[in-house]
């Protein structure tokens, strides 16, 4: 008989005994039309556990694909930018600086020099000459302080 | 490994790690932030991906011990999850509606079970997984499984009978 199996397979199903294949008869069992009387109130339980079945994850998961940066490149850089550094380092100290070997030829070139920035200086403070005709005017205002000094006996 | 790669191998059982989260933490938002943290731990970690001969039940043990993290710690915030996602039936059919209020009572029989039992029976009787396979995942042995089993089937069905019989919710 149908309802002695499943009633034979409902208390090893309460006792946690029943393989999958089995529970899924019982599923198939109350999911359908015809259940004992007796057996009602498996029907909801059952029932629940094929809704729940059916609940899907709908939200968004982002996933970020952004690769790491690779810190080794930046080692290569520094290193490539400490050579170049270094090359043209010792290429400019090659130089020369200009330096006079004979005492009198240094001599004779360092006062040519200093000539040369005496003249140009004495320029310079030749056109700032004409300040001194600003000075004599101010001192011709020097008549205002009598003025003031009326005044301020009259205020008296 | 590339994304869609990713994808292939995650995209089955997605939907498993969500009910199971659901089923620990109740609220369903709860359920997808810690459904998308654990999609998200697993992408992170893809490269030891390959290691593992079972994805799936990795992933299950992962969201196990982390919905009871996140349990632990809405304990010591003293927070209670409320539920509020029963969807209230609109069938005008009375039969419907008495059929959809007991799922419902179904739903909170199966809230009241403890932590453990509740993960075991969704696993089983919800995921469909061997019992073996819970085992493995939930790192227990298979008898202290079946036990658990059998006495959360045990409670529901006693519960079950109760409202069946008296009405009484």
């Amino acid at each position: 008989m149908v309802l002695n199996n499943i009633e034979k397979l409902l208390e090893k199903y309460d006792n946690g005994e029943t393989s999958l294949k089995e529970e899924q008869l019982l599923k198939n069992y109350f999911t359908s039309d015809n259940v004992a009387p007796h057996l009602e109130m498996y029907k909801p339980m059952f029932a629940y556990f094929l809704v729940n079945q059916q609940e899907q994850f709908t939200k968004d998961v982002p996933l970020k694909t952004t690769r790491k940066f690779n810190y080794k490149w930046i080692s290569v850089a520094a290193v490539a930018v400490l050579m170049l550094g270094f090359y043209f380092g010792t290429t400019a100290s090659k130089d020369e600086l200009g330096t006079y070997q004979d005492p009198q030829l240094a001599y004779n070139e360092v006062a040519k020099s200093l000539e040369m920035i005496s003249k140009s200086f004495n320029k310079g403070t030749a056109t700032v000459g004409y300040l001194n005709e600003v000075n004599k005017g101010a001192s011709t205002l020097n008549y205002l302080n009598e003025i003031e000094n009326s005044t301020s006996i009259i205020f008296k | 490994m590339t994304q869609t790669e990713f994808l292939n191998i995650v995209m089955p059982f997605k939907d498993k790690v969500f009910r199971v989260a659901k089923r620990l933490l109740i609220s369903t938002e709860e359920a997808e932030d810690a459904t998308q943290e654990i999609l998200l731990k697993l992408w992170k970690n893809k490269k030891k991906m390959q290691e593992y001969k079972n994805i799936e039940a990795f992933s299950m043990t992962m969201t196990k011990n982390f919905c009871f993290d996140k349990l632990k710690s809405k304990q010591a915030q003293n927070l209670k999850i409320v539920h509020s996602n029963y969807e209230d039936g609109n069938t005008p059919l009375q039969k419907q509606v008495e059929l959809n209020d007991s799922v419902n009572w179904v739903a909170k029989i199966i809230e009241e079970l403890p932590e453990q039992q509740r993960l075991i029976v969704q696993l089983r009787d919800i995921e469909e997984y061997d019992l073996d396979e819970i085992a493995k995942m939930l790192e227990m042995n298979n008898t202290a499984v079946r036990v658990n089993l059998s006495r959360a089937r045990k409670t529901i069905r006693e519960k079950l009978t109760n409202t069946h019989n008296y009405g009484i919710k």
